[in-house]
Order: structure tokens, then sequence, then C-alpha cells
């Protein structure tokens, strides 16, 4: 079964990203509320699965001199029908995501995947591993999503858990959670939680500062 | 003699080496024509949904503000709600056309040459660069008199355009409502000029003053005369924005002479 660590590695060992910090800028512009968020992973990881297993499938015969205009391509197309399904079947939604699906061709890991594993293995595990990437950027995308939300409008999936002040309630929404910077907030305390608890995940610095022995201070 | 059997050429195509000019040339055309051929697809078969759901959500906009008008609905259920009668005005003349308002497409006639201006930069408060020279209005008539009119107006916001109805009393200075058609401002922020809270604030506010000086305008915090209106905290450029659409749209650029026809009643 040792396709299968295709699947479940990259939902924390290998995290695209917390680990790989890859895609965070739709992570920072559709995680305000849980239900954009869930609707963003949905369609990225579909269409990350399925360009995953086309590439692969023709990986024999994608010349190297166009192989990443043919994996944009191909990528792009995905991403198109994606974004027409979503404005055909949840058009509210889709107005709320704005151009962030569309903005999934430039989201560094599916063209990740595509050339880093999809060239290079079949299409089984290609598609296992596309999966897996795609769960492991929809988990960090809804938790992201559901604190910024809980806290930013004391809701989840719009449904009431905190009530608002102005509504009665007791709890004064934090406006900031609704505004780009809280999602790098959110995502760097992420980021310590699991390097915390996985240490091996930790970067070493590429240059270690020298501290002169005799140094006094001026 | 050549061999013309498709399948063995097509063999005869994949066992190329990969780095031969005519296996790239093939593959990319090959995958390009099948891209074009997918998204082609898919949009023409998801266009008929797409489309009936952008027209519900622009209908259901307009019923809602039409609701939320004192009074409207008695007027409507009155007369009949094919009263609402919907006109192609030409904006240089300020007269109605015989365009079929079924069949006029504002986004595509605003792109079109042949139907839109550039506007001046020193004009373009709303930041809108184009506009069509034609733009529907609705207007309602209960016997003779002018009871409603709805202008559409627009301008670019903070990140997005807003584009909004602006309805007017008979006495085309009134603000009856305003419905916020379509915005893509800061969740939570400039966003909230979708909410009905913030648009309750516009029915009775007066658009001019006697002199005829458009001058509605949302000011930061709270409004103190007729001319102004509550602004949103933290959303002062969508406010500005909304502002330089009313003025914009009011102005000679917009419905000024539409809204003169309308009050000799050559309209």
């Amino acid at each position: 079964m040792k396709s299968l660590r295709h699947l479940y590695g990259p939902i924390i060992d290998n995290n695209p990203v917390t680990l790989q910090i890859l895609g965070i800028c739709s992570a920072l512009a559709v995680t305000t509320s849980l239900t954009t968020a869930a609707v963003m992973s949905l369609a990225l990881t579909v269409v990350l699965i399925v360009s995953s297993t086309i590439i692969s499938t023709i990986r024999h015969h994608i010349p190297g001199s166009i192989r990443l205009i043919l994996q944009i391509t191909i990528i792009a197309s995905l991403v198109i029908v994606a974004d027409q399904v979503i404005q055909a079947f949840a058009f509210g939604i889709s107005q709320k995501l704005s151009i962030f699906v569309g903005l999934i061709v430039t989201n560094c890991l599916v063209l990740g995947r595509a050339e880093a594993f999809a060239m290079q293995n079949p299409p089984g595990p290609a598609a296992l591993d596309a999966l897996g990437n795609g769960l492991g950027y929809s988990l960090i995308l809804l938790i992201v999503g559901a604190i910024r939300e809980l806290f930013g409008a004391g809701t989840l999936f719009g449904f009431t858990i905190l009530p608002l002040i102005e509504n009665g309630g007791w709890f004064t929404p934090l406006n900031l959670m609704l505004l780009a910077p809280s999602a790098f907030f959110v995502l760097g305390l992420l980021v310590w939680g699991i390097r915390s608890i996985y240490p091996a995940q930790v970067e070493h610095a590429d240059f270690e500062i020298a501290v002169e022995p005799n140094r006094r201070a001026p | 003699m050549a061999d013309l059997n498709p399948l063995s050429l097509w063999r005869k195509l994949l066992a190329l080496p990969n780095e031969s000019r005519t296996k790239t040339i093939a593959m990319a055309f090959l995958i390009s024509g099948a891209s074009a051929l997918l998204v082609s697809s898919a949009t023409t078969v998801l266009a008929p949904i797409r489309d009936a759901n952008i027209a519900a959500e622009q209908q259901a906009r307009m019923d809602n503000m039409l609701a939320a008008m004192p009074g409207m609905t008695e007027i409507l259920e009155a007369s009949g709600a094919d009263q609402l009668e919907t006109i192609i005005v030409d904006l240089e003349t300020g007269k109605a056309t015989d365009i079929d308002p079924a069949a006029f497409d504002l986004q595509s006639a605003t792109t079109n040459p042949d139907t839109s201006h550039e506007i001046p930069p020193e004009a373009d408060i709303a930041g809108l660069g184009q506009r069509a020279d034609y733009a529907p209005i609705h207007i309602l008539r209960q016997g003779d008199t002018l009871k409603l009119v709805i202008l559409p107006i627009s301008a670019s916001g903070y990140q997005s355009t807003i584009e909004a109805n602006l309805a007017l009393e008979g006495d085309l200075n009134t603000v009856a409502g305003l419905a916020i058609i379509s915005q893509g401002e800061t969740p939570g922020l400039g966003a909230r000029i979708e909410e009905p809270a913030w648009q309750s604030l516009w029915p009775g506010k007066q658009l001019a003053d006697e002199t005829g000086e458009i001058k509605l305008s949302i000011v930061s915090g709270r409004a103190s005369t007729v001319f102004e209106i509550d602004g949103i905290t933290g959303a002062t450029r969508t406010g500005n924005a909304v502002t330089a659409a009313v003025q914009f749209w009011l102005g000679d650029y917009g419905f000024a002479r539409v809204l003169a026809n309308l009050r000799e009643g050559t309209l």
C-alpha cells in the first residue's frame, strides 16, 4: 500500500500550503467565509485531479520544449470549465469568489504537481497525489475560513454561532478577521503550530548570522 | 505510395521521438484543439443556465427595491405590473428609441465602439472610461402622472465596478430607493452597500437644490441634511464611488437630457 502514501502524505506531512507555502494568494482571498472556502477547495481539488490524470496519461508524448505551455493549456481549460459550472449551479457563491476561481490557473500548486509528479508517474498515483494535495489545500482553507468567519461574522456556513451585538447578542465581530492580513496571521499561527508538533518540518536557515566573539557594544 | 491510413499515421506520430519538430507541432495543435473544444462546449452548454441566473438575480434585486419603497406595492397592484414600462433612451438626445428592450444588451453596447463614446477624462468622475449611447430606463405612470423612474447607474469603486438602480419619484428630485445590482467590494466593509439597512437610508433624500446642482452625496459619519447619506465606516472609497455614480449619471454625460424631457413631458 505504498501508493497510498501519495494520498495522505500531502495532507499534513507535506502540506502544500503550510510546508511548501504554495497557493497562498487564494488562501488569503477566499477564506472570509467557510462556504466560499469550501467551494474554492472543491474547484481546486477537481481541477488538480483531472489535470494531473490527463497530463500523466499523455506524459510520454509531451515534447520537452513545450511541456509547460501544454500543461498550462490543459489546466486553464479545466479552470474555465470549473468556473462555468460554478456560475451555472452556484451563482451566489460565484459572485463572492469573483476572479479567484479563474486564478486557479496561476496557482503554483496545480502546475507544481503537474510538473513535479504527474510528468514522471502513471495516472493512478498521479491522481492519488493530486487528491492528497487537493485535500491538504482544502484542509488549510477550511480551517482558516472557519476561524475567520467565526470571529469575523459570528457564523459558520452562514448559521449563527456567536450572536452578534447588533442583533441583540453579546459578540462584537472582529472586522480585522474579514481583511486579508488576518489570513496571514491565522496561516502563520497554523504553520507555527504544525512545526511545533512536527519539528522535522522546520527549515534550516540558509545563512546563519555570525556573531563576532569579541564584539562590544558601541 | 504513401500510406494514408489514419490509424497507422497516428501510430507513426506517436512513435516519433518527443523532440522531433513534427511531433512538437502536432501535439501543440492536438492539445489546443481539444482544450478549445472542451471550453467552448462547456460554455455553450451552460450559457442558458448562467444567463437565467443573472437575469433572475437582477430581477430579484429590482423587486426587492420596489417592495422596499413605501406605497409602491399598492401602486403596482392597482395599475398592474406591466405598467412598469422599459424603454431604451438615447443619452445624447434624451429621446426614447425604438430599440427592443428585450434585445438590448447594455454590456455589449458599452464595449461596441459604434454604440458607445469615450468619456473625456475631466468629466469621468465615475472612472468608467466608456459609456454606451443608450441606456434602459423603467418608467411607471399612473394615468398620465409620472410616478417613478428607475435609472441604471454605475461607477468604478474600490476594487470593482458598482452597478445600481436609482429610483426617483415623480418630481424627479426625490429618491425613491437605491438597489445595488452588482459589486465586488471588500466583504464586511464596502460590500455592506448591499445591505438593506444601508439602502433604506436612501428613500426621501433630495437630489439637487433649487439651482439644479446635484448635491446628493455620501458623507463620512452621520448625515445632517436631505442631500446627505450616512457613510460606511472603513468604506470611504466605496462611498465616494456611489456618490460619483449618482453625480455622473445625473449629469450632462448621463441622464440630464432624459430627465429634462421627462419633466417637460416630451418623453
